[in-house]
């Protein structure tokens, strides 16, 4: 009784804000809707909206497949790369807390806006150019490794990887707090109790670190792939279609179409993970 | 005793370890600090240092031109005001809104409340983009079931008004409102079930319970929700490009710069201006829409990285 009382504001936006508008976006996707002098007028079309993004519309399933693909490639590499660093800031050295501090700075600094007139600014671009572009000597790296019988795909995606370090590292100012935040409740004594019986920092990463947290590399992996389907060329694509051409029924047909791509996505990575990860209890 | 230490493999690798530490953290920090130093430099530049070759990162002569600029373009004490003011309110009410579902979720079940709570996963899952156009229909005349054509006639536009904001934020469900609920509540089912029967034992009802012993308790998972809130509140550019497209706030005024830049550094004449000469300005704009947050990063940093280690968004 209680309970309900404590929900009630949540749940009245819940409504309001997000349950009403699914289901209308639902009906919109399926409809042509004319706005006029009275108000906004519904026509019944079936699956026509759909049939035209996936078929007629340009630039609808380039964006999508490029929103799927860059997320497939970001999530694996933000996700290691944040426990990675999660683990190294996690030690004592001097200066920890500036380092955790710089670090997090991103989770401040990323936003929409700012990245998307970044990437226009010419006077980044000059500097770039002047230093060297961006393939900060990937070369000679990407040569030693394909000499030494590393298969070429991986090449290629370390490369691309170190090219992007900035997008990636500006990525996971969150996931790195989860996994700190993860790794510090795991109990000193495990670690002691290992050392004690000769375990090297590599096997307690392993052995504890790792399983540990790897309920956290589930949340982070969704976490991630979320946020990296929040804001690309695909919502704007959406957006420009709803309020720049005014299609509102395409634009929530397309809308669907994205959130089902995301669904399909969360569960087979849920699927992956739910045979792998450990939990304690 | 001293030889052997220095023959011991351990040592070595601690030693190796510490430096290749240091060279990789520093190396990173470098890549995030580096586009906040490169707009201070470039900031302080005096426009004819652009094209000079000497001029790296300090310029030769300093001016604060650009930010007279920036400062004029984009209204900024109004929009700094403006921008502020809605951080503020969204996130305090947000805060407030999403620590009592929190708490009811975590320790107040009723019937049906975890079919609930998979509606606040749904709303994390589901893009803000696939609700966009029908939420913008309805505040564009906003009816509430009949209940405001009832009080005064006709349905309200509440477009362009701070309203869709504050009335998101007090049904916590504004801006990844999912998100700190889910705080909330894994951090609210952390703290002992003794503390909460202490003080029933000694009285207190629900609500006293709720804001003497069990908010003060809360405070790390405040500190984050509110940082977090009033950060991603500011920098979002997703509603309020849609929902206060002719109000004064930092993300419009930064999405519509480049624009405005373009049409008013040289009096409308587009044509004329140095493409150069305005990115300057605009990463000045930039510059000196993060400022804020950086300063207030600067002072609570400390607190909120020790404060998100204890949140519990572990469980």
């Amino acid at each position: 009784m209680w309970g309900v009382i404590y929900v009630l504001p949540w749940l009245i936006g819940f409504v309001l804000f997000f349950f009403i508008p699914l289901l209308a976006s639902l009906r919109y996707s399926m409809s042509t809707i004319q706005a006029n002098a009275e108000g906004i007028a519904i026509q019944f079309m079936g699956v026509a909206n759909y049939i035209q993004a996936l078929t007629v519309n340009t630039s609808f399933n380039r964006a999508l497949i490029e929103a799927i693909t860059d997320v497939l490639i970001n999530v694996p590499l933000i996700v290691i790369f944040s426990l990675f660093l999660a683990v190294v800031l996690n030690q004592k050295f001097r200066g920890r807390a500036v380092a955790r501090s710089i670090f997090f700075l991103p989770v401040i600094l990323a936003s929409g806006v700012i990245m998307t007139l970044e990437s226009t600014s010419l006077i980044e671009a000059v500097n770039q150019s002047s230093t060297g572009g961006s393939s900060l000597g990937t070369f000679e790296l990407e040569n030693l490794m394909v000499n030494a019988g590393v298969s070429d795909w991986i090449v290629t995606y370390l490369s691309s990887a170190v090219d992007r370090i900035y997008q990636i590292v500006s990525q996971s100012g969150v996931q790195i707090l989860i996994f700190l935040a993860g790794i510090q409740t795991i109990s000193p004594q495990l670690y002691e109790a290992s050392k004690m019986e000769g375990a090297t920092g590599y096997e307690a990463f392993w052995k504890i670190t790792f399983p540990m947290v790897s309920p956290l590399i589930f949340v982070n992996a969704i976490y991630t792939i979320i946020d990296s389907f929040a804001n690309n060329a695909m919502t704007e694509l959406i957006r420009d279609t709803g309020f720049v051409k005014f299609d509102f029924g395409l634009s929530s047909a397309m809308a669907w179409v994205y959130f089902l791509a995301i669904a399909i996505i969360l569960v087979i990575v849920s699927i992956i993970f739910s045979k792998r990860v450990f939990y304690q209890d | 005793m001293t030889t052997s230490r220095l023959l011991s493999l351990e040592h070595w690798k601690g030693w190796l370890w510490a430096i290749i530490r240091f060279v990789l953290i520093t190396g990173l920090s470098f890549v995030i600090l580096f586009p906040i130093f490169q707009k201070v430099s470039t900031s302080v530049k005096d426009k004819g240092d652009l094209y000079s070759a000497v001029v790296v990162w300090i310029p030769q002569n300093f001016s604060v031109d650009n930010f007279k600029q920036a400062i004029r373009v984009m209204d900024y004490w109004a929009t700094l005001f403006n921008t502020f003011a809605l951080s503020a309110t969204t996130t305090l009410l947000t805060t407030a809104s999403c620590a009592l579902a929190g708490y009811g979720f975590a320790r107040l079940k009723f019937r049906g409340s975890n079919w609930l709570f998979a509606g606040v996963i749904l709303t994390i899952l589901v893009p803000p983009t696939t609700i966009l156009i029908p939420v913008y229909l309805n505040l564009k005349s906003f009816d509430l079931m009949g209940l405001v054509t009832l009080l005064t006639g006709k349905p309200v536009n509440l477009l362009n008004t701070y309203w869709p904001f504050i009335l998101t934020a007090i049904t916590a469900n504004s801006l990844k409102a999912g998100l700190y609920i889910f705080i909330f509540r894994q951090f609210f089912r952390g703290i002992p079930k003794e503390v909460e029967e202490a003080a029933y034992v000694d009285g207190a009802g629900i609500g006293r319970t709720f804001s003497r012993i069990m908010l003060p308790n809360a405070i790390p998972s405040m500190v984050t929700v509110m940082l977090f809130s009033f950060v991603w509140q500011w920098n979002d550019s997703f509603y309020t490009t849609t929902y206060l497209t002719s109000s004064k706030v930092m993300s419009t005024q930064l999405s519509s710069l480049p624009y405005n830049l373009a049409q008013q550094v040289t009096d409308g004449a587009a044509s004329q201006a140095d493409p150069f000469y305005l990115s300057m300005i605009q990463d000045t704009g930039i510059l000196l829409a993060i400022l804020p947050l950086i300063v207030i990063y600067l002072f609570v940093q400390r607190y909120f990285v020790e404060s998100v280690e204890r949140t519990g968004i572990v469980g």
